[in-house]
């Protein structure tokens, strides 16, 4: 059995057009993060540190939707959520609301090695971050010129749709959004397993574009966006309300208990039959060293490695 | 179809000497809101009305951890939690750190109905309005209750006792000579534990399931934590198969994603809803101490818990009625 790494910037409506400046430097991370995931797998680095350390690094990448780069509220404001899982022992800590800690997925690592709760939000969050000393910057630092844009689009956009309650603007507004391209994506995550078939997810989100002050979506919730168990560890991304619904990572894990599929069958079943169509892609790695890549949205931003050598980077579907 | 059932509960892990006055008390409660959803059902209301109904009635009854009657933070606030879930459509409603909202559970309706998301939480909670109004607001002292107070004194004494930092279930065996009461839940001596949170399940004749639960947390909680009762898939879930809500320790119910769970193993196991809740218990809870209540398509209603005790009622269109605490 051998070492498995995948990990993931969001699934969504991503256009095929988009431009390769918005393209070339979120693949560069992407591969930037699978060398560092992989350099700490092959140094022996337990998958609890290695996709806390990459999560990291996408988190400080503006280009994700994660940490700096985080898209913005209704209010102009930045509220970031995280969520960790180690496979064997099933302990989890999470965040929400977070406006000023510069790696959620740390804090929610805190959360669930230093205190007795799994889940801290918002004030209590923040002042839990203080409290430990992480590392915290001014609200300003998680804010980019590109998200500030993107909020004004989805503004315009969500006014025109008030205004007008015939379908034929609606469809024109939409188009806007789609043309605008990847503003609704960019979820981060990772799962990792070891040669001994420890297992460990992590998700981190900054959420959704003009979202309400407020808002949870799946990242957070163990079960939905983040799993992982003796068998698989999952992280799921796309469109929030739908894969609480269908609790997504929880039943790719579930499957594999009680139906006896493999991951690959497992992942499958879940993205094809329990997640209704454009909403949900997610990355899964086994605890016998398999790992899989699945969305049935336009694209994922998504890289994966084993040990045996095999790698892949992708953002569409691969032929 | 096998006709409407219901279950309700108000929480797991009773202290055993809770005194007979206060078990008296809580059968009538239960009884009470059972009541209002039968006649709720038998005149046709569709299952998620239901729920919403009933997990109101304890919300304003000051006797369980909910609404009027929370649990206080460490900073003797009360910060409230609910989650709501139609298994017709498996649309869901979710809010945390509720102060003002005398309802819970209906905020988490109107998260569900009238906003474009499923969970809010603090002031983004607080500040859903939507425009058709509805939503009854009280001030944060509406829900403390001078029993509370002293049970948050406790609960800080029995902590300093402890530390301030504990990892559940480790380290009691070597504190017992200090603690007096050996039993616990979620860290805390069971005579200090708010274990009352509330939730309700129901079936109704069209063989719809419904699920809602909500809670004010745990005595002495940090502010700002949130525990398995908003979570689908934790503390609620409902689907076309059936309808759950839990109750008991939050962080071992969210690490095995308990109300889910009984559906997952239905679905994909094929087990009756007896079995699954049974299995559930029994399985997935590993070291935690917890109950749940289900209902199923075909009119089924079941339990379980693996501590000492849970709050409970249930009721089916034949005719079969309990009220209980105890095994």
């Amino acid at each position: 059995m051998g070492w498995a790494i995948a990990l993931h910037g969001g699934a969504g409506d991503i256009p095929v057009t988009l431009p390769p400046e918005r393209r070339v430097p979120r693949e560069a991370t992407l591969r930037r993060c699978l060398d560092i995931g992989v350099a700490a797998l092959q140094s022996k680095r337990s998958p609890l540190d290695v996709v806390e350390l990459v999560v990291r690094e996408l988190e400080n990448c503006p280009h994700f939707n994660a940490g700096r780069g985080s898209v913005l509220t209704s209010d102009g404001t930045v509220e970031m959520e995280a969520c960790i899982m180690d496979g064997k022992t099933k302990k989890c800590g999470a965040v929400s609301g977070l406006t000023t800690v510069v790696n959620p997925i740390s804090l929610s690592r805190l959360v669930m090695e230093k205190t007795p709760h799994i889940y801290l939000a918002f004030d209590g969050a923040e002042a839990f971050a203080r409290e430990q000393g992480v590392e915290t910057l001014d609200r300003s630092h998680f804010i980019t010129a590109e998200n500030i844009e993107r909020l004004k689009q989805a503004k315009e956009a969500n006014r025109v749709q008030l205004d007008y309650t015939l379908p034929t603007p609606k469809e024109q507004a939409k188009e806007t959004i789609v043309a605008e391209g990847d503003s609704q994506i960019g979820t981060v995550g990772c799962v990792a397993v070891d040669n001994n078939g420890n297992l460990a997810t992590a998700t981190s989100t900054g959420g959704l574009v003009n979202k309400m002050v407020g808002r949870i979506g799946d990242t957070p919730i163990i079960g939905a966006g983040t799993y992982a168990n003796s068998l698989c560890a999952v992280s799921a991304t796309g469109k929030g309300e739908a894969i609480m619904r269908a609790t997504v990572a929880r039943d790719v894990a579930a499957l594999m208990e009680y139906k006896g599929l493999s991951l690959k069958e497992a992942t499958a079943y879940v993205i094809e039959e329990c997640a209704p169509k454009g909403t949900a892609g997610l990355v899964a790695v086994s605890a016998k060293g398999e790992v899989t890549m699945q969305f049935n949205t336009t694209g994922m931003f998504r890289a994966c490695a084993t040990e045996d050598g095999y790698s892949e980077m992708g953002i569409w579907p691969s032929v | 179809m096998g006709g409407w059932a219901i279950a309700v509960h108000g929480g797991a892990g009773v202290d055993p000497n809770l005194p007979l006055e206060r078990q008296e008390q809580a059968k009538v409660l239960l009884t009470r809101c059972l009541n209002i959803g039968i006649s709720a059902l038998r005149s046709s209301l569709p299952a998620i009305d239901v729920v919403e109904l009933v997990v109101r009635e304890l919300e304003s009854d000051p006797l369980f951890n909910s609404g009027r009657g929370s649990a206080l933070t460490e900073k003797g606030t009360v910060e409230m939690e609910a989650s709501i879930m139609d298994g017709h459509g498996r649309r869901c409603g979710a809010v945390s750190g509720v102060t003002t909202v005398k309802s819970p559970v209906s905020l988490a309706r109107l998260v569900m109905e009238k906003s474009p998301h499923s969970y809010l939480a603090f002031s983004g909670a607080e500040e859903l309005r939507p425009p058709t109004g509805g939503v009854e607001m009280v001030d944060n002292e509406y829900f403390i209750t001078e029993e509370n107070v002293g049970m948050l004194q406790l609960a800080k004494e029995a902590n300093t006792i402890l530390f301030d930092y504990r990892i559940p279930t480790v380290g009691f065996d070597k504190c017992s000579a200090v603690v007096e009461n050996p039993l616990q839940m979620n860290g805390l001596p069971i005579s200090v534990y708010a274990p009352e949170t509330v939730g309700c399940v129901v079936v109704d004749g069209e063989g719809r399931c419904a699920a809602a639960t909500s809670t004010g947390g745990l005595m002495n909680k940090m502010s700002g934590r949130i525990g398995d009762s908003p979570l689908i898939g934790a503390g609620t879930y409902a689907c076309e198969v059936c309808g759950v809500s839990c109750t008991g320790e939050g962080e071992a119910i969210i690490r095995g994603t308990l109300a889910r769970e009984v559906a997952a193993v239905m679905e994909y196991k094929g087990l009756g809803l007896q079995e699954a809740v049974d299995y559930v218990v029994k399985e997935r809870l590993d070291q935690g101490k917890a109950g749940l209540i289900a209902v199923s398509r075909n009119g089924e209603v079941a339990y379980g818990f693996n501590c000492i005790g849970m709050f409970r009622g249930c009721a089916t269109q034949d005719g079969f009625m309990e009220v209980g605490i105890w095994e």
